[in-house]
């Protein structure tokens, strides 16, 4: 399998990579690991002419913890985000859903900027990034913008981002208490359904929660009824399976494919709702 | 004199592969790895839909595009390639190498392009496009005999390609006589009758190379080579010549390192037809390579046989007849083997069992799919997935242990060569051997507790059992439309080496180590001095090819045959030179001497060198010592076993693990037991794949929905548990190594054993049978009080 | 076309290629090293898998461009000074291959394993080597022959 023809350049800076995005008139796509990208060329379901190749960008890779929160870099790879030492120790489950992307090499390659910018629907990471209340920061013409995790995806491989904009990286406060599980499709090993939890704890009780749901639907999704029926409840058996059972309640239009029908999906969504809600009560 | 090593013997021993130096470094030469000086690549253009008739064909933008040299419509390939041969005497409609007025199905060539390299390739097929007036696609094989169906051949009613046709218990081997009294007389007697719709669903063989054709026809001597990845390049040869109206002694086939088979590559592909066609017609070395997604489409699928399952017993177990009604639904066309591979489906219906009646009518269905043909086990999986389900069954009715219900129809170890109602004549077994040795491996009684105590304790836990046995070393010819015989050559060089060839053509199978290791052990020469060469027309005279598990019980054989009227020319030699008599005489460690004076003797080397320089010539000896055998083997072979497996079912999920898989083989003697274990677990791999995630799935407008590993999941390290593997040895009488092959074995009994395991664990909610994949879907709706 | 320089089992290599020429064609077509193989268009199958700058990628899914100024380490790349590298050994020793269409990027896979976790248990093998099929070998003797190259090292 062969892409069409392209031009490639190697951008040196964000504002150099924006500069010829901008000046592409459209048809060009940015490149950081391909690991999104080059699989839809060879099939020639994205026939971009020119690709701006970002993975060499000085600083657009890398985990720091600033101002209290962790960034990451939109060219981080996964393998990096699975084995960081600090996400393990103060944002575990992040690393813990970069390890179920894929497969060793493709999380040596595909980055986390590509993947959001991709935005897959079975896709792991927008599940947690909505969890854990993210922010993707990206730049464009007009200068840096922050957009929350639950309203960057915004539809099927559609997300909130202008033709001249880049993801620039991945800001997360710490956060303990969150845990990603996920329905594996047996070819592929992408989401049939995979859900993310992130539980704010203080006196048995908890008092914040977020849930993202990918897989399911044409796009990452906030649980916002499981959310509900969490919050302010103590955090026992009890109140988890009350929350995972009403998880999917309400949502239209769920996937069907010859992997999971609708139906199945719905109830999956309870289940894994369960499965990350008690993962990330573990370690409240 | 000096001093001989004592040389170890080898057969029977767990030799490291001598094929693995250069795999291991990357130094194999594939097919895609082959350059010719000038040569061009080719690339097809495939039908999208499944159906349709070819409106038009627009290829001026692709012929524009620079590098490109030439592009052929389908009614222009007809102009100078002939429709495609097949290798079964069955009736069997046109099927152009690329389509000419109508697709059938989707993925069918529809044009081809010949350019610079395979990325200007890929672009001018891209440029062509073609309308279709799309038909109806026939998709479920069943409603495609019913009724008034779109046909898709039209001299094919209801898209019938071939039946019913009737076999077993009172039907005539021609099929001219069918006495149903038997049967009849059996479902009568009967005091339960299980009756089950099974499916045994459609695969893609999925060998990690895919297929490649470099052909190189060479206008000035009027020749051509053909490189393919192929299991059998005598078999390509001859198709070639054929279709080429060439000489067999004008093509030179040649099957380089092969990166798996598994049955798909016994076809003569149209591929291969057309780029020697082309070469021919063009004069220059051109080279196809299959891409992964043109083999979901372009390359044989396996299995898709629908058997309607009735089974007659007592209650105490005994199984007085049996019933199977098969629907293959073998796609759109007949390739090589494809109307063969059900009928061995038939012939197996016996299974390991002494049923006293059994019916089976076979009816094989076109349908707008890829066509099938041999994948891994081609016909016996489905009659061992068949039989063993339902003899599961009866035990689940019967409240019965499957081990017992099966033990009790044992075709007894006394009763070999045992003629089954099928007409197969098994030459040897002993299956409660392997029963026991499997039961007690496994640790049966134990686990029937330890399951017990899981279900008990809320988990999903099931054990499932499978018999199987096989029909391999496939042979003789009567079995066989190419001949069922394989041949050897075996030389013994001046210097005292050893060059041997074989038809057997490798791939995989590690034969250039256990041919070696036999020979060694035959004449007692270092392994390191002999060499084994297969796969090249040029170079082996004659052979037929590795498929049916037969390359060592009848490729091997025919080494063993032909090394042996080799040793007894040199023993003559030797007893010229030693006075004495060639009965007289031992080979060991490296030399010939007279039996009990090892001092009086010749280094094998020297025995060779004097039977080049024969002075004096002995009387009644040419010189020389080089010999062949073609060896037909009297019958097949029959390898047998037993397979066993623990399964754990995610009660919130549905999702299936296999916790424990324990095999136990019997094929006879094994020439190198680490070979044989990687071939078994290779097996099982493909069975336990079948079983637990692998379908290709069909939409109803005919499109294949499973045409990338993205959809079609190939099973991983991460699927399998540990498989515990045994064997019992029963030598078969059918040739002179007593092997019997395993090429096959483990794709036989670990499906049906995974699939009862699942119905065992799922028992609790009434389920009495799962069909094939266990989708977790499904068996989380079986949970939740739905339907398989 | 672009320019592209790569240093590919110590040797520095320099081309002109196709801005979409794939790494694996550039190393099996310009650099003729023909040990490392496609079997899949999707991604998935891992028989193209090398080394760039230490990892393992899937060579099938990278523009040679992106490997411009990049270390890559094929399977030929592997043994050092005609001394097989501990995973060729192991493969051998405990007959990790069959047809060995998948071995070298299995090898190289498990290699990244290995560098990764020296004393991998048996289901970080199997977890280390998910990014590539084998068809032939049901994985258990590839298990066995990364154990080996684990133990010896």
């Amino acid at each position: 399998m062969i892409p069409t023809h392209f031009d490639y350049a190697r951008a040196t800076s964000l504002d150099d990579a924006i500069a010829r995005l901008g000046a592409s008139a459209g048809g060009a796509k940015l490149l950081a690991g391909g690991h999104s990208l080059i699989p839809l060329m060879k099939l020639r379901l994205s026939e971009p002419t020119t690709l701006i190749d970002i993975a060499r960008i000085p600083g657009l890779s890398g985990i720091m913890e600033k101002d209290g929160k962790i960034q990451i870099g939109a060219g981080t790879t996964h393998h990096a985000v699975a084995t960081s030492a600090l996400l393990t120790e103060k944002c575990p489950a992040l690393a813990d859903t970069a390890a179920t992307i894929g497969d060793p090499q493709v999380r040596n390659r595909g980055t986390i900027g590509g993947s959001l910018a991709h935005a897959d629907p079975a896709a792991d990471y927008p599940a947690i990034l909505v969890a854990l209340d993210a922010e993707i920061h990206v730049k464009g013409k007009g200068g840096w913008r922050s957009v929350k995790a639950s309203d960057f995806f915004q539809g099927l491989f559609t997300v909130n981002l202008q033709p001249d904009e880049i993801i620039a990286g991945v800001h997360v406060k710490p956060q303990k208490a969150a845990a990603y599980a996920k329905l594996h499709q047996r070819a592929s090993h992408f989401a049939i359904v995979g859900v993310g939890a992130s539980l704010e704890v203080s006196g048995g009780k908890i008092s914040a929660a977020r849930v993202g749901l990918t897989g399911a639907s044409t796009h990452a999704l906030r649980l916002a009824n499981v959310e509900t029926a969490l919050t302010g409840q103590a955090l026992s058996d009890a109140t988890i399976d009350a929350a995972a059972a009403v998880a999917g309640d309400g949502l239209d239009d769920l996937n069907a494919d010859i992997h999971a029908s609708a139906n199945y999906r719905r109830q999956m969504i309870k289940v894994f709702t369960k499965r990350a809600l008690d993962a990330a009560r573990a370690r409240a | 004199m000096a001093t001989s090593p004592v040389l170890p013997k080898l057969v029977g021993t767990r030799v490291k592969r001598r094929e693995d130096p250069r795999l291991i470094q990357g130094k194999g030469t594939y097919v895609d790895d082959l350059k010719i000086a000038g040569m061009q690549w080719v690339a097809f253009k495939r039908s999208d839909v499944a159906h349709g008739r070819i409106v038009s064909i627009d290829t001026k933008a692709a012929e524009a595009i620079e590098g490109v040299e030439a592009v052929f419509t389908g009614k222009q390939i007809a102009e100078f390639v002939k429709p495609m041969p097949i290798g079964t005497p069955f009736p069997s409609p046109e099927h152009r190498v690329v389509a000419v007025d109508v697709v059938r199905f989707g993925g069918e060539a529809v044009a081809v392009v010949v350019a610079r390299d395979r990325y200007v390739a890929r672009d001018a097929v891209d440029a062509i496009t073609v309308q279709y007036d799309v038909l109806p696609a026939v998709v479920d094989p069943e409603a495609a005999l019913e009724g008034k169906p779109t046909v898709i051949h039209e001299q094919f009613k209801n898209n019938v390609a071939i039946g019913p046709i009737p076999g077993g218990t009172g039907v005539a081997p021609d099929g001219s006589k069918v006495d149903d009294s038997a049967i009849e007389k059996a479902f009568k007697d009967a005091e339960i009758v299980i009756s089950q719709r099974m499916m045994n669903q459609r695969l893609a063989p999925s060998a990690m190379e895919p297929r490649g054709v470099v052909a190189h026809y060479e206008a000035g001597k009027g020749t051509m080579t053909i490189w393919s990845s192929t299991q059998n390049p005598h078999i390509l040869r001859t198709f070639i010549a054929m279709m080429n109206g060439m000489g067999e002694n004008e093509v030179r086939a040649i099957a380089p390192e092969v990166g798996g088979g598994f049955g798909a590559k016994i076809n003569i592909y149209a591929e291969e037809y057309v780029v020697a066609g082309l070469s021919k017609k063009l004069e220059m070395p051109l080279k196809w390579i299959e891409d992964r997604s043109e083999a979901f489409v372009a390359t044989i699928h396996g299995r898709d046989i629908l058997g309607y399952i009735d089974l007659a017993a007592r209650r105490d177990g005994t199984v007085l007849g049996l019933k199977m009604r098969l629907i293959a639904d073998i796609g759109a066309y007949n390739m090589l083997l494809t109307a063969a591979i059900p009928t061995l489906t038939m012939l197996m219906a016996n299974a390991t069992y002494a049923i006293p009646a059994i019916r089976v009518t076979l009816t094989e269905v076109f349908t707008n799919k890829t066509p099938t043909d041999a994948y891994r086990g081609a016909g016996r999986p489905e009659a061992t997935y068949f039989v063993e389900r339902a003899m599961d069954m009866l035990a689940r009715e019967l409240k019965m242990d499957p081990a017992e219900v099966k033990r009790k129809n044992f075709i007894p170890a006394n009763a070999f060569p045992f003629h089954t109602q099928m007409g197969a004549v098994y030459d040897s077994g002993d299956y409660e051997k392997a029963l026991d040795r499997a039961l007690k491996n496994a640790g049966w009684e134990q686990l029937k507790k330890d399951r017990d105590k899981a279900k008990a304790e809320g988990r999903l836990v099931g054990l499932g059992l499978s018999m199987y046995v096989e029909v391999c070393g496939i042979g003789p010819s009567a079995s066989l439309p190419t001949g069922g015989w394989e041949h050897a050559q075996v030389t013994i060089e001046r210097d005292g080496r050893i060059t041997a060839m074989t038809g057997a053509s490798p791939h995989g199978q590690g034969n250039e180590t256990t041919f070696a290791q036999m020979l060694a052990d035959q004449f007692s020469v270092p392994f390191e001095h002999v060499t084994i060469l297969h796969g090249d027309t040029g170079v082996v005279k004659q052979g037929i090819g590795t498929f049916g598990s037969r390359s060592q019980a009848v490729g091997g054989a025919a080494l063993h045959m032909a090394a042996g009227k080799v040793k007894s020319k040199m023993a003559k030699f030797a007893a010229a030179l030693l006075e004495a008599h060639e009965d007289d005489l031992v080979f060991e460690d490296g030399r010939i001497s007279v039996k009990g004076a090892p001092a009086k003797g010749r280094t094998f080397a020297e025995v060779a060198s004097y039977a080049y320089i024969p002075v004096p010539l002995p009387p009644g000896l040419e010189p020389g010592l080089s010999d062949e055998a073609f060896f037909e083997p009297s019958n097949n072979t029959y390898p047998f076993g037993c397979h066993i497996a623990l399964l754990e079912i995610d009660r919130d999920t549905g999702e299936p693990t296999l916790l424990r898989l324990v095999a136990v083989d019997d094929a006879g003697n094994l020439i190198n037991p680490l070979i044989v274990e990687g071939q078994i677990h290779g097996g099982l791999a493909q069975g336990i794949g079948q079983a637990m995630i692998e379908e290709v799935v069909y939409g109803e407008d005919g499109q294949l929905l499973t045409g990338s590993f993205m959809d079609y999941a190939m099973p991983r390290a991460i699927d399998f548990p540990r498989f515990e593997l045994d064997n019992t040895v029963t030598p078969t009488p059918v040739n002179p190594l007593g092997a019997k092959g395993c090429g096959e074995a483990g794709t036989l009994g670990s499906t049906p054993a995974i699939v009862s395991a699942a119905v065992d664990a799922l028992s609790g909610f009434g389920v009495k049978h799962i069909d094939m994949m266990l989708r977790p879907e499904k068996l989380w709706r079986i949970i939740n009080g739905g339907q398989a | 076309m672009a320019k592209v320089s790569v240093t590919v089992n110590g040797k520095v290599r320099t081309a002109d290629v196709e801005p979409r020429t794939l790494l694996v064609h550039f190393l099996r077509e310009n650099l003729n090293l023909t040990g490392t193989h496609v079997g899949c268009d999707t991604s998935q199958c891992g028989a193209c898998t090398v080394l760039i700058d230490g990892r393992s990628a899937k060579s099938c899914t990278i523009f040679a461009v992106q490997a411009d100024g990049s270390a890559v380490t094929t399977i030929e790349g592997l043994a050092k000074d005609g001394q097989l590298h501990p995973l060729q050994e192991g493969f051998w020793e405990e007959h990790g291959l069959q047809c060995g269409y998948c071995t070298p990027g299995m090898i190289m896979s498990a290699a990244n394993l290995l560098n990764d976790t020296p004393k991998p248990t048996e289901t970080q093998i199997r977890e280390g080597i998910s990014g590539n099929f084998c068809r032939c070998t049901g994985y258990q003797h590839i298990v066995n022959a990364i154990q080996f190259a684990a133990a010896k090292r």
